[in-house]
């Protein structure tokens, strides 16, 4: 049992001192969690500590390989609308 | 003393980021040693630094607290002017106690001369301010972008509080709670506090001038009113959404109306979190860490550096303060730009109205090329003085290169940046802009290079007087 940390991490730092387990390595290019120290916060917190407070969506996933921050759970905004904005920029 | 007091405005004399007179003789630098957040807010994308103390979309490299101390001594060593430094992200320094103190401990030991400064969302800020004024740090800057949650919850969408996710409108009562908590509590130490405030068309644009009062009343010595800047690329909630910005007549309507309040700071440029040198003017490159790396620093140095800033500052003190006695006395015409001073409220405009100028400055006189100024300083001119009310951002329309082929669209957008504007006062200015911007009703002139900025707009302004020009509204500007 444990979470991961995938590529669309920006090294932000915000969930490292927060893991009970110092689970979590600084690395490059992106932080990592140790799987065999991970606990998922079970016991210590009633939720995953890092996945508490990671400002980006999708950077932290469960062993199914699920975001646990959605898209748009986050930022607000509605992903269709970040579709399209993203399809306006590139089309400048 | 127009609501500052004497303890303050010396506290603040040589604070290039407080008093408007001081940011043109001292530097300040930011060390990015913070990287962590806290909060969530919806003009800021974290895959950039804070959009509260820099300007969105720009990353800044990270350094340790031993990386940020050592840069902060190789920059003090070779910019006596360097006076302050700031801990401003890249995410909340308050958030990051452990770096942010680590690195105020050893300056505190090495250079104790430099003024320390931190700026914070004031979330962690009640847990920290017992530290704060053990490591004798005079400056906090909290941003504060409303008192009523209702308002909280448009703007930030959630926070980190109690080893939760806190979202909407609870996540904005505990921020601002927090924040009135730490402004309180920080005024009791007896440490001086700057209040930050984004605003924001149709959600906190009213609401500010409510902010205003009560953190004035609550003691914080300046407010100042920044513009949300967004935009779709920054990949922000505002941006995306289409969030628009106020025009820059809008913020100098708001930062008017505050300023009935307090103090406003108009020189505010929004700088990066590891800019390096006189605001506005970005030394950074010079000093990479891979170059501050390659460089000894060892006791001596520091020794020497220190005594040559303090050389520096004793220069520049003895000149500001007989540049203020000169002020105060009764001299028949001096005209002079006071730092932070109101408008006397019973000057008499009945002889000609206050007229807007925008000046491309260098050092307090007038001394840029048109086409070269990056920014330009706002001043509200009348007969008996010039008083800096903002700044403009450009994009740099001639930089001199083969990039001048798409000077002209730029130069649009320079003229759409001087809105409200009727003169602008520059060193020099080409032929072809010059008609752009007549054309545009503004009038440029480049008759007064390498003066004195005060001096000179009150100048312009005695001769538009002279010529009529000011028995009348000025044209189309709307009062905001
Ligand atoms: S889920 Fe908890 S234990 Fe696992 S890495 Fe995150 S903070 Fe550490
Ligand atoms: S909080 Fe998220 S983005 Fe920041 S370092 Fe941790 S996983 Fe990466």
């Amino acid at each position: 049992m444990a979470l991961e940390i995938i590529e669309t991490c920006v090294n932000c730092w915000a969930c490292a001192p927060l893991c009970p387990n110092k689970a979590i390595v600084e690395a490059k290019p992106n932080f990592l969690i140790d799987a065999d120290k991970c606990t998922e916060c079970l016991g210590d917190f009633a939720d995953a500590q890092c996945a508490a407070i990671c400002p980006i969506e999708g950077a932290i996933v469960n062993e199914l390989n699920e975001p646990l921050n959605a898209p748009g759970s986050l930022t607000g905004i509605p992903p269709e609308r970040w579709a399209q904005a993203q399809r306006e920029i590139a089309a400048r | 003393m127009n609501g500052m007091s004497d303890d303050i405005r010396r506290r603040v004399q040589d604070h290039p980021c407080y008093s408007e007179e001081a940011h043109h003789h001292f530097a300040r630098m930011h060390a990015a040693v913070a990287p962590a957040c806290n909060i969530q807010c919806h003009y800021c994308n974290r895959k950039y630094d804070c959009a509260n103390e820099s300007r969105p979309g720009v990353v800044s490299e990270l350094l340790t607290p031993e990386q940020a101390v050592k840069k902060t001594l190789a920059v003090a060593a070779a910019i006596p002017r360097m006076s302050v430094l700031g801990i401003a992200g890249p995410g909340d320094p308050l958030a990051n106690p452990e770096r942010t103190f680590a690195t105020f401990r050893s300056l505190a030991e090495m250079a104790p001369d430099i003024k320390l400064c931190v700026s914070t969302n004031g979330l962690a800020l009640p847990d920290s301010v017992e530290e704060l004024a053990q490591h004798n740090i005079d400056h906090v800057t909290i941003t504060i972008n409303c008192v009523d949650p209702d308002v909280g919850a448009k703007i930030y969408p959630w926070i980190f509080w109690k080893n939760q996710r806190v979202f909407g409108r609870e996540a904005a009562e505990i921020l601002i709670g927090q924040q009135q908590k730490g402004l309180e509590m920080l005024v009791a130490k007896g440490i001086l506090v700057k209040v930050n405030s984004v605003m924001i068309p149709g959600v906190n644009d009213e609401h500010l001038k409510e902010v205003s009062r009560i953190v004035k009343a609550k003691g914080a010595f300046l407010h100042n009113v920044m513009p949300l800047i967004a935009e779709a690329e920054h990949g922000t909630f505002y941006g995306v959404m289409g969030q628009r910005s106020p025009s820059p007549d809008e913020l100098k309507g708001l930062q008017d109306a505050c300023e009935g309040d307090m103090n406003m700071m108009r020189h505010c440029r929004q700088c990066r979190a590891d800019a390096v040198g006189l605001l506005g003017e970005d030394r950074g490159a010079e000093f990479t860490m891979e170059k501050v790396e390659a460089m000894v620093i060892d006791e001596e140095f520091s020794r020497a550096a220190m005594a040559r800033r303090k050389e520096l500052r004793d220069k520049v003190t003895a000149e500001m303060d007989a540049k203020r006695a000169r002020a105060r006395a009764p001299a028949p015409v001096q005209q002079q730009v006071i730092t932070l001073h109101r408008r006397p409220a019973s000057a008499d405009f009945s002889a000609g109205r206050p007229v807007l100028m925008a000046v491309a400055a260098k050092g307090g006189l007038v001394a840029e090329h048109f086409g070269h100024a990056r920014e330009f300083l706002v001043y509200e001119v009348t007969g008996e003085g010039a008083k800096l009310v903002g700044h403009r951002k450009t994009d740099l329309y001639c930089d001199g290169g083969d990039t001048c082929g798409d000077g002209e669209s730029v130069l649009a957008k320079t003229i759409r940046a001087l809105e409200g504007c009727e003169v602008v006062l520059c060193s020099k200015i080409g032929f072809e802009p010059w008609g752009q911007i007549e054309a545009a009703g503004i009038a440029p002139n480049g008759e007064h290079p390498m003066e004195e900025i005060g001096t000179a707009a009150v100048a312009v302004w005695h001769e538009m007087l002279a010529a009529g020009k000011l028995a009348h509204a000025a044209p189309e500007r709307q009062v905001a």
